[in-house]
């Protein structure tokens, strides 16, 4: 330790601070990002493009390739994708939008300019996870008006059923958003962040009953799908806005609500300790 | 006096390479203090690891009494800083960014005020990303102070302006300064250290070589004065510390000295010295 000389400063020459007191709490900071965070969302036209119309159009393209009716039953295999796609929505919503948009963050210096300010890594956790859950709302209207429209899906009738599509949004955004913070921490700009997550994206679709009906996959890719949390939130949807019977074309037989629930709680979990382990402000050492 | 910013053998280096090493730096509260050196000096590691935005290896370092490494959000309050190419918020406005800013602070300046004293209040509805780059830098400096901080930084704030642009640049520091605020900045040009700095740190090769006003820097150094005429063909040059005498009797009996100059040692000829002595 070195010892320093502590004088009186010439009270002239220096200004006085506002007291830290008077900041506003990182929740405050946080909450005023989220209007700019939607501005600059919606700002790029083509980014918002891509983000609202790529589920909806595979959705109308597979739903109206798979139109034949499954066995002893009512509902197409279209049908079954539809409310399967809300999963890809979501992954599209979260976990690439996170990934990119927080490298580029990254890129430009936006983090590097917050962090020189009283605004915290929550504060700015905040703004993008606030900008998330609206973006994914309105995907899923989106997705669910398709849906509906195009594919005679019922809404959830009951409460519970309600409840249910809750939690499974909830926990998916959640989910699927830490893994996309994650990502951006290993891309080391927005170009590769774009590869990482769309990269893994686009594998999850297959092995995940979004595009291709979990009843035709074989055994080992219905096991890669299981590990990762799209397949189980496509299965909470498929639950609630299904016809009751439809569980008879699960593999499993069984909607499995609570496995639904602990996947996606341990995806959430992991990807947050994953991103408060090696969230970094800037990509100098 | 306490200083706004104390460094005592600050070193950091990147893999084997060396950008600082035991360095040493005091800037007095209510300061202009320029840190000036050529490229790869070790002047903008130096400051990022005073704002706290980069690791140092050792060394002690205090700015407004903490630590940058550990000091928390209240000293980030207290603390300005104009980053050195950034490109964020390009999709929002001029003023959205500010306000936005601006909201990170308990006590901050008003954004058309803000924009004002930068001469960007024309600008306030325009997107971030048509801002020409002279433009883009003063939108920099808004976002630097939008907190009233007690200490600014500024990494290289004048690099790609025109003179112009340039001389009004000095005029907002200067402003930002007779206020009171503690101005720490890092540039390669002279003219403007020597127009700016109240006290001038030369770095070179991650060492200061020397610290002193403009006018003390340029005193310690060679001060002889180079005297220069034209005999004939012949350039004749010659050094003193008299050059008046020195005119008076060359001139004896002649009717003018041809081509005759009397130069002091510029800023700049003491920082080449400075810098070539260090290497």
């Amino acid at each position: 330790m070195t010892t320093e000389r502590v004088d009186t400063v010439p009270e002239s020459r220096r200004r006085a601070s506002p007291a830290e007191s008077s900041l506003p709490s990182s929740l405050r900071i946080g909450l005023n990002r989220v209007v700019p965070e939607l501005k600059m969302f919606y700002r790029r036209p083509e980014q918002l493009a891509l983000t609202f119309s790529m589920p909806a159009v595979i959705c109308l393209l597979l739903g109206s390739i798979f139109s034949t009716k499954l066995p002893n039953s009512a509902i197409s295999t279209g049908a079954v994708i539809a409310a399967s796609m809300l999963a890809y929505g979501i992954l599209s919503t979260s976990f690439i939008n996170l990934g990119i948009s927080i490298a580029a963050d990254r890129d430009t210096g936006a983090l590097r300019r917050l962090r020189g300010t009283p605004t915290t890594a929550f504060s700015y956790f905040v703004g993008k996870v606030m900008l998330v859950v609206i973006v994914s709302f309105a995907e899923a209207v989106i997705l669910l008006l398709v849906g509906v429209l195009a594919f005679g899906l019922h809404l959830p009738a009951t409460l519970s059923d309600w409840f249910t599509f809750a939690w499974v949004f909830a926990l998916g955004v959640l989910s699927c958003s830490l893994l996309g913070m994650f990502i951006s921490n290993l891309a080391s700009n927005a170009v590769s962040a774009a590869v990482l997550t769309n990269g893994p994206a686009v594998g999850l679709q297959f092995v995940s009953g979004t595009y291709v009906p979990l009843m035709v996959l074989p055994g080992w890719m219905l096991t890669i799908g299981s590990i990762f949390p799209v397949k189980w939130m496509a299965q909470g949807f498929r639950s609630v806005l299904l016809p009751p019977e439809m569980v008879a074309f699960e593999p499993a037989g069984n909607w499995e609500h609570w496995r639904i629930f602990l996947v996606l709680t341990a995806w959430s979990i992991g990807g947050l300790i994953a991103c408060l382990s090696v969230f970094r402000w800037s990509d100098q050492r | 006096m306490t200083s706004a910013v104390h460094v005592r053998g600050l070193s950091k280096a990147y893999g084997r390479t060396a950008a600082v090493r035991e360095l040493d730096l005091d800037v007095g509260y209510g300061e202009i203090f320029a840190i000036l050196g050529p490229n790869g000096a070790g002047k903008s590691t130096t400051i990022e690891i005073l704002e706290g935005n980069r690791r140092r290896d050792t060394g002690h370092v205090r700015v407004l009494g903490e630590d940058p490494g550990t000091a928390g959000r209240g000293w980030r309050a207290k603390i300005g800083i104009v980053l050195q190419e950034v490109s964020d918020a390009g999709m929002l406005t001029v003023g959205e960014t500010v306000r936005m800013f601006a909201s990170c602070y308990g006590a901050a300046r008003d954004a058309g005020e803000v924009l004002e004293l930068v001469g960007l209040a024309s600008g306030f509805g325009r997107r971030v990303r048509k801002l020409s780059g002279g433009q883009r830098r003063r939108l920099d400096v808004a976002l630097g102070i939008i907190g009233r901080p007690e200490l600014l930084f500024l990494d290289e704030p004048t690099t790609g302006f025109d003179a112009e642009a340039r001389r009004r640049f000095w005029d907002l520091i200067r402003l930002l300064a007779a206020d009171g605020t503690t101005i720490l900045l890092t540039t390669h040009y002279l003219e403007e250290a020597a127009a700016l700095a109240d006290r001038v740190a030369v770095i070179s090769g991650g060492r200061v070589v020397a610290v002193d006003s403009p006018a003390k820097l340029t005193a310690h150094v060679n001060s002889a004065a180079t005297v220069r005429w034209r005999e004939g063909d012949e350039i004749r040059v010659e050094q003193t510390h008299f050059p008046t005498e020195l005119i008076r009797q060359r001139s004896k009996g002649k009717s003018e000295l041809a081509e005759l100059t009397v130069t002091r040692p510029t800023l700049e000829d003491v920082y080449l010295q400075l810098v070539g002595l260090a290497q």
